[in-house]
């Protein structure tokens, strides 16, 4: 199958005052259509700077230092590279083939637009200028996201809770159709119902709709209830990728095991859990080798010397360990039929 | 049950304050007992009064009405010596790390201001040593490297441990703890709740922990109870480990089945509890009887909606505030 | 909410350091650097100048000179020096205005934040005082008070301009200390038990260092305006020399009028326009001064 979105090479530096931050260090990953993939990371792991350098809406301190990320999801047009799109090519290309929503977004709204406004002022600026048309779909999308479409459709953003608020920027991302959403952090400020409606709405449309979802979150549990493959990011590279539940149950990089093993879950003993010593490397003039070797178990020499490449350990299943057999199988196949 | 005066004690505390000509009631009739060296869990989702109820156990908020004991005296009649002992005794630590340390004082003098000011050394000297016996209190080691740092120099997980730190320089016996590890990093939070959980077994603390999660909440308060608040009530209270496996008010019941787990399988067949509506009452309109009553899949008409329920026992080994359970344990 | 990043906006804080230290980020802009050494040419003019250059005597031969290298900017109306007279002229002018400055922000700093710490009574009482203050128009007021008092005093000139310039300030400083009330660390503060006196003066102060610095600045760049206009309308009875002075007389004189006589009046206007466009320019780059971030290189 063809990727929608294929990332190679993908680098990103910041100008800080102490030199260039390397927030993303050569990243290279496919997105398939229809699929949900999860990154995975904690504060500083370069995800969110991925996927703003994939709608190219990073701030002006930054640079995309190299790489290409080829689009392929338009029907009968050729594959084109985003990096090398003019302004108005990208406005075609931003929420009609790919569409974000960010972090904090419940502030996004413009609090003296009525919703509607809004909703007309995205479409018009991505090039869509039937009105009537657009009512009708941001209605048809609000009762998909579970919301009451006239009363929203009409509403000032204060008069939605946040997690209303959440809903209509999903449904605005999702107002041109695009191949590919791109959720950053789509459920942190969250209640815990709330979240729980999100994450049904998103299972739902997604498969009403069928577009390619890219979330980044530092939740290991959101990833566990949405993904189809995991992306684990550190230090701005990949260190692992995988279905789900290879990555969940027979994880090939000690800081996804380390991740797993320090968030508390709802089952099992206390005496479990572990937190990952240390802190994440200087990324101006990050440590040689793996990046991740100060604060890994099992770090060896060879470790600190040689950066160990992103390579298949098993089928569709690469991380970048030098000592990825070493790490325990939680559970080496899976169980079917409910729990005990 | 409680084998000494509990040292803290809400009875009946209600809250409200005026938005213009409404009354907002955050807290009604909130009811808790602290035993010594115990550690209380309050979980619940945004509104349901939680930081208000740890506010007024720190004593930054009065009660509008009801009893609020410390080691069995009010705390509102307390004056000089003996209110200044309950403050020193009651400190709070806040959730964000970058907002909670003022940023023009670097750790000493952030940590020495409380000790001179209330005489606990006597000299640069004493203080300084001092401080640098709190930092490794906390795991700030070494603390030499610390003493002279600003908070930009720390990361969210160091700063919470400062704050910390600054709790501990009066030697308090209750800590109020609001969500301290909510906005740190995820792999360094179970560390942070590890040298919380030392230092409360060193020092004999009692712990008021509010947070969101429920699984960091079972994973700290293990050995001590949950509180779940709804809409400024205590829908239940027990056991930590019951709580979390074995809920039995609707609500809680709800949350256990709605969160999800760090395990794909798990996650994606556990059984949802349906709740009636998605829509959480506003405070200025709390429904009658049971305020969950709306949203309950048990509900029961005609008495759900009428008459409030009180925390009673529960076929679990919970209590919890409703009609059902009540009745089932009654039955059972 | 962006739950890993900092959230709030660059601190403030007051230098302990020696001189060297934060004159670095100071001089690092263009525009610093004009602004610290335009500032210190006028007051080594100003305060040193008397020391070293003679006073000037009258000399009617030498009336209205034109600029030579003895008369650097020619002779005023009585064949006096007019540079000689910008050096003494400087002294005055700048006292009054820091003087006036000084009293002006703390006034107005401690006012505001015991209002909007204590609140309540405090609050509605020093608010009363200040709107009272506004609503009387500055230069009849000091018009009626000239009749009665001999403004000749720096201190007392400096006095009457900070008594109606502090309302102002002491808004403003008022809104920042609510918002700043409520920042966590002041909560900690309270629940420690720091006292009020320590909370506003040594845990909120500190974090508006470089807003009190800034205000402190433009606070004597008011002074100085508010000195010209009591002298022009001629409220301030005659010492020697003093910029503003040289402006009424020339003024009264008709010195503009034609290119000959200008220089007497513009002189002191160029001195008073440099050295308060010097005093702005360091107000708006002072800020660095004062970040710890900077400071301790993070």
């Amino acid at each position: 199958m063809q990727p929608v979105l294929s990332v190679r090479n993908l680098s990103v530096e910041y100008a800080a005052a102490r030199g260039k931050v390397k927030a993303v260090n050569n990243v290279s990953f496919d997105l398939f259509p229809a699929e949900t993939l999860a990154i995975i990371g904690e504060s500083g792991c370069g995800k969110t700077t991925l996927a703003l350098a994939l709608v190219r809406l990073l701030s002006r301190s930054a640079r995309i230092v190299s790489g290409e990320v080829t689009f392929s999801g338009a029907n009968g047009v050729m594959p084109f590279d985003i990096l090398t799109l003019n302004q108005r090519q990208l406005r075609a290309y931003r929420w009609r083939n790919c569409a974000m929503v960010f972090q904090s977004a419940l502030n996004a709204l413009n609090p003296v637009l009525k919703v509607k406004a809004q909703v007309q002022d995205t479409a018009r600026a991505h090039g869509e200028r039937d009105e009537k048309k657009i009512e009708a779909r941001a209605l048809q999308l609000f009762k998909a996201v579970r919301l009451d479409p006239d009363r929203v459709y009409n509403a000032y953003p204060h008069e939605l809770s946040g997690g209303m608020r959440q809903r209509v920027l999903l449904a605005l991302g999702l107002l041109l159709d695009p191949q590919i959403v791109i959720l950053d952090e789509p459920t942190t400020a969250l209640d815990v119902l709330t979240q729980r409606t999100i994450i049904e709405v998103l299972k739902r449309i997604k498969q009403e709709m069928g577009f390619a979802l890219v979330f980044i979150s530092h939740d290991l549990s959101m990833a566990a209830e949405l993904a189809d493959r995991i992306v684990t990011m550190y230090a701005g590279q990949i260190v692992e990728i995988g279905p789900v539940n290879d990555v969940f149950y027979r994880p090939k990089h000690p800081y996804t095991t380390g991740l797993m093993r320090a968030v508390p879950g709802l089952h099992g003993d206390k005496a479990d859990l572990i937190s990952i010593p240390g802190s994440p490397p200087d990324l101006i003039a990050p440590p040689p080798g793996c990046k991740f070797a100060p604060r890994c178990p099992y770090a060896t020499a060879i470790c600190t010397q040689q950066e160990p490449p992103l390579e298949a350990r098993a089928p569709n299943h690469a991380s970048a360990c030098h000592h990825w057999d070493q790490i325990p199988i939680l559970r080496a196949t899976e169980r079917n039929g409910s729990d005990a | 049950m409680p084998s000494e005066t509990p040292i803290f004690e809400l009875r009946g505390v209600h809250r409200s304050f005026k938005s213009g000509r409404q009354v907002i009631k955050v807290l009604q009739d909130v009811n808790l007992a602290l035993q010594p060296r115990e550690i209380l869990c309050l979980v619940g989702e945004s509104g349901c009064g939680k930081t208000t109820t740890g506010k007024i156990i720190a004593g930054m908020l009065p009660a509008s009405s009801g009893e609020v004991l410390f080691e069995g005296r009010a705390v509102a009649g307390l004056k000089g010596e003996d209110f200044n002992a309950y403050r020193k005794a009651v400190q709070i630590v806040h959730q964000d790390p970058y907002a909670s340390l003022n940023p023009t004082h670097n750790l000493y003098r952030t940590l020495s201001f409380p000790l001179f000011r209330h005489k606990l050394v006597k000299n640069n000297a004493e203080a300084r040593a001092r401080v640098l016996e709190l930092l490794e209190l906390v795991d700030l080691t070494p603390a030499t490297d610390f003493i002279e740092k600003y908070p930009h120099q720390l990361s969210g997980g160091q700063r919470q441990r400062v704050a910390v730190a600054r709790a501990l320089t009066v030697n308090p016996r209750l800590i109020v703890a609001d969500e301290p590890v909510s906005m740190v990093d995820v792999s360094i939070r179970v560390s942070l709740l590890n040298t919380l959980t030392r230092l409360q077994r060193q020092l004999g603390l009692t712990f008021v922990f509010i947070t969101h999660d429920l699984a960091v909440a079972r994973y700290f308060a293990w050995e001590g109870r949950i509180a779940v608040m709804y809409l400024g009530r205590v829908v239940e209270i027990g056991p930590a480990p019951e709580v979390t496996s074995n809920p039995q008010h609707p609500y809680t019941r709800a949350l256990i089945s709605s969160l999800p787990e760090p395990d794909p399988e798990l996650t994606r067949s556990k059984q949802r509890l349906e709740l009636r509506s998605q829509d959480i009452p506003s405070l200025l309109r709390i429904p009658s009887g049971c305020a969950f009553h709306p949203r309950c899949p048990f509900h029961v008409p005609g008495k759900c909606d009428v008459e409030r329920p009180q925390l009673a026992p529960t076929p679990g080994a919970s209590w919890a505030a409703c009609h059902v359970t009540e009745a089932a344990a009654v039955r059972g | 909410m962006s739950t890993l990043q900092p959230t709030v906006p660059t601190p403030a804080a007051l230098p302990k350091l020696r001189p060297v230290a934060w004159l670095r980020p100071l001089l690092k802009h263009p525009s610093g650097a004009f602004g610290f050494f335009g500032v210190m040419f006028f007051i080594l003019l100003s305060f040193v100048g008397p020391l070293v250059i003679p006073p000037t005597k009258a000399n009617p031969s030498n009336q209205y000179l034109a600029p030579s290298p003895t008369n650097i900017l020619g002779t005023d109306n009585q064949g006096k020096d007019i540079f000689t007279q910008i050096v003494y002229g400087g002294a005055p002018v700048i006292t009054v205005a820091l003087i006036a400055g000084l009293i002006k922000t703390a006034v107005a700093i401690t006012l505001g934040a015991l209002a909007a710490y204590l609140g309540g009574v405090v609050d509605r009482v020093i608010n009363g005082v200040a709107n009272f203050i506004l609503t009387i128009p500055y230069l009849v007021a000091v018009t009626v008070l000239a009749s009665f008092i001999r403004l000749n005093s720096p201190v007392l000139l400096a006095f009457l301009i900070a008594a109606f310039a502090w309302p102002v300030l002491m808004r403003t400083v008022r809104a920042q200390v609510l918002s700043l009330r409520e920042r966590e660390y002041i909560e900690a503060a309270r629940a420690l038990n720091l006292g009020t006196f320590h909370i506003i003066f040594r845990e909120i102060l500190p974090n508006m260092a470089s807003y009190i610095a800034i205000s402190m600045i433009l606070a004597m760049t008011n002074a100085i305006y508010a000195q010209i206009a009591l002298i022009t309308l001629g409220l301030v009875p005659f010492s020697d020399q003093n910029w503003g002075i040289m402006i009424f007389k020339a003024r009264t004189l008709g010195a503009i009028n034609t290119a000959r006589t200008a220089m007497y009046i513009l002189a002191p206007v160029l001195a008073i326009a440099l050295f308060q466009w010097s005093l702005v320019t360091l107000a708006r780059s002072i800020e660095d001064v004062f970040n710890p971030r900077l400071r301790t290189g993070a």
